[in-house]
């Protein structure tokens, strides 16, 4: 006896086992008659949808147990169709289950690798096309067609110049300026600082011309958060101190990290929080980041009254507002 | 005689025209290994026929402009309200187009399944290690497939332009924003001018319903025509060689089957989309970019990536006028591009590692490739962690947690976890290789016991049929490669470095548990 290690062998393919339609006609008539009864329910399944789309109200609500409120057309429409369909399925899979063979065939595979004749050859086509086009001596046409190539892959870039125009300091400026009037969203009406309470929140934009027709794109930039604390709660630097208005603040609603709106305001905490990835910044403290991916605070925007007490910028933001990108000086 | 010499006829009709008759035969007969984990390909591609016929339907009332108008449809609540003509058109298949509302349902819920199918089905090709040769370009074209699926999907739930996909289509904008040097050009080449502009829709519509799709035909096609060519793998077991293949023949029984499977998926979805409401986009609202809602979340999977950029770390460099965000740069490109780069490329690593280059057609089980499955493990933990994290406010208000805490568990988790994956699946793997060879060696454990006469009790075994014997030891069992670091001729070998770890990794690859073999079985019964 060697030491060889001796594998358990292959006993081949289990043997196979009849079913009872193979060797029983009542049985295979059994599952005839079942299969028949499946395709027989898919119509009923198209009856229903035909019925639901020509006869039911699109806006009649029916009660079902489980689901609550269902519109009835909507249901009767999906569910028919869902059981046509679904009871093809089931009779035509029960069919080849019972009806249709169901004896294992063995087909052999080949190696995929090409004779060696075969290869030789191949490579030796290869080769001596490559050889009599001069490609591997001829340098000079090798380093010019790919030059030209390479050229040649510019001009879809170049066709795609027009896709729009360039940023130029676009993504650096807002519709605010100097003395600007803050304006609600919506309402477009001047807020005086006497509207606010403290603790109330407010969305504004910068007050324009024709505000029917307010660019979606300026919204994105100039949408402003105004909200008012009592002025010692505030825990800031004299010169951002000095932006606030007795006890209101401004930040930019546009999310430093992403862009989303930072919209949802934590009265008690004073924390701002944006709902796409959970930056979270502090009201008191300038808004800045205390929580969550932003690596930057919200831009706070200089406000004041003027003589009426209508609340105003009185400068444009001092830094881009919205996500970083590369131009972008930050300090 | 009636169907089958009709169609004798037009078998005739074919070949005469055709000559197609010796490649008919040789492939209606075509064998199709049975197993419920091959199903899950299938269902991605019932699932794309589906989404194929249900776009096409969208298509005849949605109107992909961002023109806007004011609403003056059926649904009361957004009457008089200015949205874009894309929502608008939106909230008219849905409330006025009868069956509308369901076709929307429907390619939603076939988009998920679609995405769902795709992402099982590449978990048994990797599992079972299908993807070995010959079929590594399969599984480069499978990967394409699902990268192409995740921006197919995001970009078709950012049509309707509502408030939720119109915030994914702001945060799209701020990666595309993030990028070094070029970013500023590139998104206002995208967007035609300031996000969001009025070109957007339009023309992601044109790469939804043209470019994708075609692109999708294109590689489904190859993708079916190499599995047709190289055949169908086949899990291991008795008479189920390298050599051969075993299963049903294409004609009847594959095709009524497979046929009869499409109107099974195809009627799932349309039963979900019956009574399971999805993107119900007349409560978000239209976009604009001042407003959001709590709890904006992505399709599922979208919600890794998310979750991903929801856990960076807030990291920006500020340096010489130029800002760079390495807080999304990180989590929302360079992550997810060496994970997919990896994945593609894991047939030729693992090919590199074994040193195996030979043709494979029998499927591994899992436990008999305990390091694969363990980086599987890892790879899926890494995942459902991030996975996680782009849920964490749904999970807070659900589970009463705050953000913070989720937050701060993830971003350890996902370092911390995976690698802990991997130790306990390998471990895992070969404890199943131990019961394996227990199995074959001492039988099945019976549950009953047995008093001997001097009181002792034993448990009778009973002895495992021989096919099953066969089936737990039939896999191959290779010793790692041996690199030694000089050559047969005492001349040190190039590459020491990478020698070094290529026979590391190899080491670690052939741990196993060594099978039971018949000399095993002599030497018990010898006892």
């Amino acid at each position: 006896m060697s030491n060889e290690i001796e594998a358990i062998k292959d006993p081949g393919l289990p043997a196979h086992v009849h079913r009872k339609a193979d060797s029983d006609p009542a049985a295979a008539n059994r599952a005839e008659r079942q299969v028949a009864i499946l395709f027989g329910i898919s119509a009923l399944g198209t009856v229903l949808l035909i019925v639901s789309y020509i006869f039911v109200p699109q806006d009649l609500f029916i009660f079902i147990p489980v689901m609550g409120n269902q519109n009835a057309h909507q249901l009767g429409l999906g569910l028919g169709m869902a059981i046509s369909l679904f009871f093809i399925g089931m009779g035509a899979i029960h069919w080849a289950k019972t009806l249709m063979p169901d004896t294992e065939v063995v087909a052999q595979r080949h190696e995929f690798r090409s004779p060696d004749s075969d290869r030789k050859e191949f490579v030796d086509a290869v080769k001596s096309g490559a050889g009599a086009s001069g490609l591997g001596r001829r340098s000079l046409i090798k380093k010019s067609l790919g030059a030209a190539l390479g050229l040649s892959a510019l001009s879809p870039l170049l066709l795609l110049r027009d896709l729009g125009p360039l940023p130029k300091k676009e993504f650096e400026t807002t519709s605010w300026k100097s003395g600007t009037y803050l304006v609600t969203d919506p309402g477009n009406r001047r807020i005086k600082a006497s509207d606010l309470e403290v603790g109330a929140v407010a969305q504004v934009l910068p007050e324009i011309e024709d505000p029917e027709h307010r660019a979606l794109s300026d919204i994105g930039k100039d949408a402003v958060l105004l909200i008012r604390l009592r002025p010692q709660e505030f825990n800031l630097t004299p010169a951002k101190l000095a932006m606030t208005h007795d006890g209101i603040i401004a930040f930019s609603k546009i999310c430093s990290h992403m862009g989303c709106a930072v919209a949802l305001y934590e009265q008690q905490t004073k924390h701002l929080l944006c709902p796409c990835h959970q930056s979270t910044f502090d009201v008191t403290r300038g808004a800045k980041v205390i929580f969550g991916p932003a690596a930057r605070p919200l831009p706070q925007l200089d406000i004041t009254v003027d003589g009426e007490g209508y609340l105003v910028a009185r400068e444009p933001f001092s830094e881009p507002v919205g996500p970083s990108f590369w131009e972008r000086n930050s300090q | 005689m009636t169907i089958e010499s009709g169609l004798g006829t037009v078998a005739n009709y074919v070949d005469e025209r055709t000559g197609a008759a010796a490649w008919m035969k040789k492939n209606l007969q075509k064998v199709f290994p049975d197993h419920w984990s091959f199903l899950l390909g299938e269902v991605a591609l019932y699932s794309f026929v589906i989404l194929l016929l249900s776009g096409t339907f969208l298509t005849f009332w949605f109107d992909p402009s961002q023109r806007e108008v004011i609403y003056d449809g059926g649904y009361q609540p957004l009457a008089g309200l200015k949205m874009s003509a894309a929502y608008a058109s939106t909230l008219h298949i849905s409330f006025e187009v009868r069956g509308g509302l369901l076709m929307r349902q429907v390619h939603h819920w076939a988009a998920l399944i679609f995405m769902s199918a795709i992402v099982a089905h590449l978990l048994r090709v990797f599992f079972t290690g299908a993807f070995r040769k010959p079929r590594e370009g399969n599984w480069i074209i499978g990967i394409g497939l699902l990268t192409l699926g995740i921006v197919e999907g995001f970009l078709g739930y950012s049509l309707p332009d509502d408030l939720l996909s119109g915030t994914g289509i702001r945060i799209a904008e701020a990666i595309i924003q993030a990028l070094p040097v070029v970013g500023s050009y590139i998104s206002y080449f995208a967007f035609g001018g300031a996000f969001p502009g009025e070109s957007f829709i339009p023309r992601i519509y044109t790469v939804h319903v043209l470019l994708l799709p075609g692109a999708f035909l294109a590689l489904i096609t190859a993708h079916l025509m190499l599995v047709w060519y190289q055949k169908h793998t086949q899990y291991p077991g008795p008479g189920r060689t390298e050599k051969n293949v075993v299963g049903y023949p294409l004609m009847p029984t594959y095709m009524a089957k497979a046929g009869g499977f499409f109107f099974i998926v195809f009627g799932v979805i349309a039963f979900l989309s019956a009574v399971a409401s999805i993107n119900p986009i007349w409560l978000y609202g239209p976009y604009t970019p001042g407003q959001i809602s709590a709890g904006s979340q992505p399709d599922w999977y979208m919600g890794w990536l998310d979750g991903l950029v929801r856990m960076a770390p807030p990291l920006e460099t500020h340096a010489l006028g130029h800002t760079i965000s390495w807080n999304i740069l990180i989590p929302g490109l360079i992550v997810p591009g060496i994970l997919f780069t990896g994945m593609a490329l894991y047939p030729f690593i693992e090919s590199w590692i074994t040193g195996d280059k030979r043709e494979h057609h029998l499927l591994d089980r899992p436990r008999n490739a305990p390091n694969r499955t363990a980086l599987g493990a890892m790879s899926l933990t890494f995942m459902l962690v991030a996975l996680i994290n782009g849920g964490n406010d749904i999970i807070a208000t659900h589970f009463s947690l705050t953000i913070n805490q989720i937050m701060w568990f993830t971003r350890f988790g996902v370092l911390i976890l995976p690698p802990i994956a991997f130790v306990i699946t390998k471990r895992l793997c070969l404890s199943l290789q131990r019961a394996d060879r227990e199995l074959v060696l001492h039988g099945r454990e019976t549950g009953t016991l047995l008093r001997l006469p001097h009181g002792e009790f034993v448990e009778v075994h009973e002895p495992i049929s021989p096919e099953k014997a066969y089936l737990l030891t039939a896999h191959e069992q290779p010793p790692a490669l041996e690199l030694p670091a000089v050559d047969a001729h005492g001349v040190k070998r190039a590459g020491g470095l990478r020698n070094k770890l290529r026979s590391r990794m190899s080491v670690a690859n052939a741990e196993a548990i060594t099978k039971a073999s018949v000399n095993d079985l002599k030497e018990i019964d010898h006892h």
